[in-house]
């Protein structure tokens, strides 16, 4: 127990001082993958823990960016105050979705929240709606400012390493919400579900409450992503949230580690980056590339990267 | 009188001197020295617009080429070609890597409306050159608002102009009948036609819009025709153009048909939409088609053939990316060269907004032409019509200047 509290702050201590040490743009990546670590992490809530399937989290990471979006541009909120209303929204769509959806299990709900992915950047589209969305076009947003001056280790405190703070912060909340979540009463209860679904029900577990609550919830979390990843790329389109970016997602939880919290992150590091080394290792066929190290990956380490992490731990105490 | 002659002789001796200096010392910003200019491009080599990735992979090729020739002013050209696959938060993140981690001269040849969209304020604020970018959106021609940035091909208001000319010129009596996709490309056409036809707007007597998620366009072509319009401009990508061109068939409506360039393409156009159907379309270009057998003789095409095998070998000649990509890369080797030894990015803004001069794969009469107030590089086409079997160039050269 004193080791993890030793960790921690050692960890705790890096991830404060990171930002310093590194260029502007890599805090921009990093800010991005701790964006996606949020997204999979919600992802992860869905089908780590609750076994359901959803190849449609890229449409909840839209609308929470629309969402920030579009109360920045049109009605001049602050970027801070956009990301719990996007949370909501996106629990609130979430749970529509989810009611009906969760009636299909397996296959046929990774089909339907599939189609969602497929429609969402097209109805953003809608002429209906273009005075808010932009259309195609999109919204251009501005940045936010850090709030004051301040300069450590010769570096000064750029909109980057300000939006890295911010980020952080909400990546940290997030995560400890969700080890609460998991660990707790709703926790058991929604792991329970996906094992055993009968004795759950026997056991009292609001099958369809549970498992329409683990869909809002997890459709919030990849919202606060979205609305976060909106604000720190300061554009919105369409185009942003092509269908790719849901089966991406899927890539982060399970090259991470299903059904673990800090997997997230590996999972995170690995959809942020990899297509980037694969696109510096050849440029006719990047995703031949991606596709090998994503291959290769499963096959070393077919628990995820926590999977591996913990099977080595065990190894040790052996 | 003597003392007003040595104060004179003075400061011509110091401006002699200031000027000598700036004419032997080379200048230069981040991304260039005197062996090297580097300069930054995106285009999607992954992901659902992966087509265009031949683009970016003949501009490499180019300066590959140019390097082997010695470079330019001495200077090898690095250009770090960037994939995207066509996502704006992508293009973000990789415009950032080329200013801040590459840190190139300048952007170029960047490709899409909604990517460079994602980047136009970045680079604008950064006052980093983007260059030539590779849509024909209007809004990069804007060098109060944007100074940094710089289209290339002719934009669409611009076609939209050149077709309203041709009807003002043939037919001032048209009763004009417009089918439009509904998004800042399809707008960008009409208002081009519109401002084209100027006070003589009351002869477009109908217009009808599709949205990219509709179907078909059947309803909108049986109201066109319904209006009694004798001319109807045709501003829709190729699915809808296929249909447009077959429906007016099917409807036995025979107007004089301008379709716009976007739509051109032989193979996913006109032979779907039935290749009898579209005769007598019109159209327009501003480079020439490789796929032409009518280039075999000419000097412009053997040059380029010439460089495709050499650069390219074992590519397909009749690749018209390749083609943007010579373009846009003749275009980049042009601003460099005629910046000299003063590499700053102000410096190649000043030459990108300060050319003049041709292509051998641009059509006879168009050729590149830019100044401070005018950062449209190309806004020339030929118009050309449908046979039955490809496309016929006819006429003048038509735009602006």
């Amino acid at each position: 127990m004193k080791l993890r509290i030793q960790y921690a702050i050692v960890l705790g201590v890096i991830a404060v001082i990171l930002p310093w040490l590194l260029s502007d743009f890599r805090v921009f990546q990093l800010n991005l993958m701790l964006v996606y670590a949020i997204a999979i992490l919600g992802l992860n809530l869905l089908t780590g823990y609750g076994g359901q399937i959803s190849l449609g989290h890229g449409a909840f990471y839209a609308i929470g960016a629309y969402t920030a979006a579009v109360l920045m541009d049109k009605a001049a909120f602050s970027a801070y105050a956009t990301l719990p209303i996007a949370a909501l929204v996106c629990l609130v769509s979430g749970v529509l979705m989810g009611f009906p959806a969760l009636r299909l299990s397996g296959h046929y709900l990774a089909l339907a929240t599939f189609a969602l992915a497929m429609a969402v950047p097209q109805l953003l589209k809608y002429k209906g709606i273009e005075d808010y969305t932009g259309g195609v076009q999109g919204i251009v947003l501005d940045k936010p400012q850090p709030l004051f001056e301040f300069e450590f280790l010769g570096k000064a405190l750029s909109e980057d390493r300000w939006m890295y703070y911010l980020v952080l912060i909400v990546t940290v909340l997030m995560f400890w919400l969700a080890h609460n979540l998991v660990n707790g009463r709703i926790g058991r209860a929604i792991v329970a579900i996906r094992d055993q679904p009968i004795a759950a029900g026997a056991l009292g577990v609001n099958l369809t409450a549970v498992k329409t609550i683990t869909f809002g919830v997890s459709a919030a979390y990849t919202g606060v992503a979205g609305a976060l990843g909106a604000i720190a790329v300061s554009y919105v389109a369409p185009d942003s949230f092509h269908t790719f970016l849901s089966i991406s997602f899927l890539v982060g939880a399970v090259v991470g580690g299903l059904g673990t919290i800090p997997g997230a992150l590996f999972g995170a590091a690995f959809i942020q980056f990899v297509p980037n080394v694969a696109d510096e290792i050849s440029k006719s066929a990047p995703w031949a590339v991606y596709g090998a190290i994503l291959l290769a990956l499963v096959y070393v380490a077919p628990g995820g990267v926590m999977g591996m992490i913990n099977k080595l731990k065990r190894g040790d105490s052996k | 009188m003597n003392r007003k002659l040595t104060v004179l002789s003075l400061a011509a001796g110091i401006a002699m001197a200031i000027s000598a200096t700036s004419a032997f010392a080379a200048k230069y910003d981040a991304g260039a020295s005197d062996t090297e200019v580097k300069v930054g491009n995106i285009v999607p080599y992954s992901g659902p617009a992966s087509a265009y990735g031949q683009i970016g992979k003949a501009i490499s090729a180019y300066f590959k080429g140019v390097n082997a020739n010695g470079g330019i002013n001495g200077r090898q050209i690095t250009i770090i070609s960037l994939d995207d696959g066509y996502s704006p938060p992508k293009t973000v993140e990789q415009a950032r890597k080329l200013v801040e981690q590459e840190r190139v001269l300048f952007l170029a040849a960047t490709l899409g409306t909604p990517t460079n969209s994602a980047i136009h304020a970045y680079m604008n604020k950064k006052k980093v050159p983007h260059l030539f970018v590779n849509t024909g959106a209007h809004k990069w021609g804007d060098p109060t608002g944007n100074p940094w940035t710089m289209g290339l091909q002719p934009d669409y208001q611009v076609e939209g102009k050149i077709y309203a000319a041709h009807i003002l010129a043939n037919n001032p009596n048209a009763k004009i009948a417009i089918l439009y996709q509904n998004d800042d490309y399809g707008k960008d056409y009409v208002k081009g036609m519109e401002d084209g036809l100027g006070d003589k707007k009351g002869m477009i007597v109908a217009k009808a819009s599709y949205e990219t998620t509709d179907p078909t366009v059947s309803n909108q072509m049986a109201t066109l025709k319904g209006s009694g319009a004798d001319t109807f401009f045709n501003v829709t990508t190729p699915k809808w153009a296929a249909q447009a061109i077959k429906g007016a068939a099917e409807l036995g409506w025979k107007p004089t048909h301008y379709l716009n360039s976007v739509s051109s393409s032989v193979g996913s156009v006109m032979v779907p939409a039935g290749a009898e159907n579209g005769i007598g379309v019109i159209s327009s270009n501003y480079f020439k088609d490789p796929a032409d057998p009518a280039w075999a003789n000419d000097a412009g095409f053997i040059a380029y053939k010439a460089w495709m095998e050499k650069n390219m070998p074992g590519e397909n000649i009749a690749e018209g990316f390749f083609t943007s990509g010579y373009i846009h890369a003749a275009a980049i080797e042009k601003t460099i060269q005629q910046a000299g030894d003063d590499l700053t990015r102000k410096n190649i803004m000043k030459q990108a907004a300060s050319l003049d001069f041709g292509n051998g794969m641009l059509l006879p009469g168009v050729k590149f032409k830019t100044s401070a107030t005018d950062f449209f590089p190309i806004e020339n086409k030929q118009l050309m019509r449908w046979n039955g079997k490809s496309w016929e160039l006819f006429g003048d050269v038509l735009g602006p200047k």
